[in-house]
């Protein structure tokens, strides 16, 4: 065994360059068109025929609705952390002001259901982003603090002045007229949210973006406002997660102050780590193992928080870049043993 | 052509904390000009440099540019007005390859109105304006060079990035923090036809330089700073004869004295 060893080596060829380097040899035979539509294929396939395997099993059909959440949080977490290069923990925030606007829309001025959620959509990213505007010069961990604040403050002020329904929540928003809607409408928002952000990240506004990132000083001297960009970039993210907010109140016809747990900031985190940061379907997967997995650990309490920071532990420690960014690279590689 | 000055520095003065980093200094850029800061290491020249761009906001005093008082203005305004600036310490975003890293100025509203140099940007996409671009200051089209990460390449290529980003936005006055800074003999010799070729284009510099033999070949004017003042203004070959600049470099003649 030994002299095999010394006798050979392993051999890597990246059979992906042929097909990442120009669009042009993709489309020159089927093979390679398949090469590179079938992972592409099966995520969006998968994600399409899911309610349909899970109609067995209703309550995993709830559970595809929160995944889906998840989803959308942990791509804004992703897009902002890794292309805008703002370390956002205010996804409880995001999913809470879009179910408070969905929820007092319907409420209040008896809006239905499917203009409560565009309209929550974008009045909630506005509103969102004109709240982290003052923030936005910070940088690092120093935004991530003043943006985890934010969820925290949100429920607090609703609490003391008693607004929006106080502690109780708004009860009563209309639901879903039936559970196929709920989950196409999130599984198509999370493939277009896929689809749009990887566009654009590499269109020049993209560019522009990574730009701020990597040294926000050159940027400036280029004669760009980076402050316009930032906001740019959290209406996008938070009109993700002021989306799955909006959805999320009309599923349990309620919007309260949960909606701005600390889960909602932290689960995407965790999501995007173990699916691998800037890949933007990464988090999706992560989503997609974390959730679950959560849900089937419901039964041991508070134990359950114990396992996950272990699972989180070991993916930190031993697969830091992430499932999405190791499995690509496994992917594009061929990696065979040659004699020497 | 008006008379007045591309850029007027009138008494500005910036204190951190306890410390002036610059007390009233006054400089004047006319249009074509080539002006050289050269000063001892912690006399301010970053400091004015950041002063005028915009990056530190001036205590006291004012800046003029092109009619414009551009006094605490933020940086991107100022650069949106024509006047950019290269940093020190390289800046170029490392992700990217080298073409791509001009992307971002010709982004910008300005290179938007402009063209970017030469108007290019007006007629072509910007992929090749930026190409067009970093070929005319130096990378060779034909090579995998432009096509490089900026964080492969090696420092003469770097310092060339961080002028032709400042060229994307077709600049009227261009402030160079130590463009020779850290470049090889031959690398230098090949950069000092290329600051010259921007002055025939109608750009004006300001060159902030510890390489005072290449300065001094470029530009008709210098200034010299000490301790965050201005202690001698003039044509190159006369300053460095005066008293004031041989002791801001070398200590004075008493100071000397005592050590011998």
């Amino acid at each position: 065994m030994a002299v095999d060893q010394k006798d050979r080596r392993k051999e890597r060829i990246d059979r992906g360059i042929k097909v990442r380097s120009d669009g042009v040899y993709a489309i020159s035979s089927w093979l390679e068109i398949s090469y590179l539509v079938a992972p592409r294929l099966l995520f969006i396939v998968g994600l399409l025929a899911a309610p349909i395997l899970l109609l067995p099993v209703p309550y995993w059909q709830k559970v595809l609705s929160i995944i889906c959440i998840y989803s959308l949080l942990a791509i804004s977490f992703d897009f902002l952390a890794n292309y805008v290069g703002l370390v956002s923990l205010g996804g409880g925030f995001y999913i809470g002001v879009g179910a408070y606007v969905a929820a007092l829309l319907n409420m209040k001025f008896n809006i239905p259901i499917f203009v409560t959620i565009p309209v929550a959509t974008v009045v909630g990213a506005a509103i969102c982003t004109v709240v982290f505007l003052p923030c936005l010069p910070l940088r690092g961990v120093y935004f991530a603090i003043v943006s985890l604040m934010f969820p925290l403050l949100a429920a607090r002020v609703i609490e003391a002045l008693d607004i929006f329904g106080g502690t109780d929540g708004i009860v009563g928003v209309d639901g879903f007229s039936s559970t196929w809607i709920e989950q196409y409408l999130l599984i198509i928002a999370v493939l277009a949210a896929v689809f749009f952000l990887r566009r654009m990240i590499t269109e020049d506004v993209g560019l522009v973006f990574s730009g701020v990132k990597d040294n926000d000083q050159a940027v400036k001297a280029s004669g760009i406002n980076i402050t316009k960009y930032k906001a740019l970039g959290i209406f996008i993210a938070s009109s993700l997660g002021c989306f799955g907010g909006a959805v999320l109140s009309h599923i349990y016809m309620w919007a309260g102050l949960s909606q701005f747990a600390l889960d909602f900031s932290i689960i995407p985190i965790a999501a995007t780590v173990i699916g691998g940061g800037g890949t933007l379907i990464g988090p999706v997967i992560g989503c997609l193992i974390l959730v679950p997995v959560s849900e089937l650990l419901r039964d041991f309490g508070t134990l359950r928080i114990a396992v996950y920071a272990i699972v989180l532990t070991l993916f930190i420690v031993y697969k830091s870049e992430g499932i999405m960014v190791y499995a690509s690279r496994k992917y594009e590689q061929f990696e065979r043993w040659v004699s020497i | 052509m008006s008379d007045q000055p591309l850029l007027t520095v009138d008494n500005i003065s910036k204190t951190f904390g306890g410390v002036a980093a610059l007390s009233m200094v006054s400089l004047e850029v006319n249009r074509g000009d080539i002006v050289g800061i050269i000063g001892p290491n912690g006399s301010g020249k970053t400091t004015l440099v950041n002063s005028i761009s915009g990056f530190v906001k001036p205590d006291r005093g004012k800046v003029i540019f092109n009619g414009h008082d551009i006094t605490g203005w933020d940086p991107h305004k100022i650069a949106d007005k024509g006047l950019t600036r290269t940093f020190q310490v390289m800046r170029p975003y490392y992700s990217l390859p080298a073409f791509k890293n001009l992307i971002i100025p010709l982004f910008s509203p300005r290179a938007k109105r402009t063209g970017g140099w030469r108007g290019g940007g007006k007629m072509g996409s910007r992929d090749t304006v930026a190409l067009d671009i970093l070929e005319e200051i130096g990378f060779e089209r034909d090579s995998y060079v432009p096509y490089k990460m900026a964080s492969s390449l090696p420092t003469g290529y770097l310092k060339r990035l961080e002028l032709a980003r400042c060229l994307a936005l077709r600049p009227e006055l261009i402030i160079c923090d130590e463009v020779f800074s850290g470049l090889s003999m031959s690398e230098m010799a090949s950069m000092l036809p290329l600051i010259e070729k921007l002055q025939m284009e109608g750009i004006s510099l300001i060159m902030v330089e510890h390489r005072l033999r290449e300065l001094f070949r470029l530009s008709n004017r210098v200034i010299v700073l000490n301790f965050g003042c201005k202690i001698a203004e003039g044509v190159s070959s006369e300053v460095m004869e005066l008293k004031e600049v041989k002791e801001a470099y070398f200590g004075s003649e008493e100071e000397v004295l005592e050590y011998v």
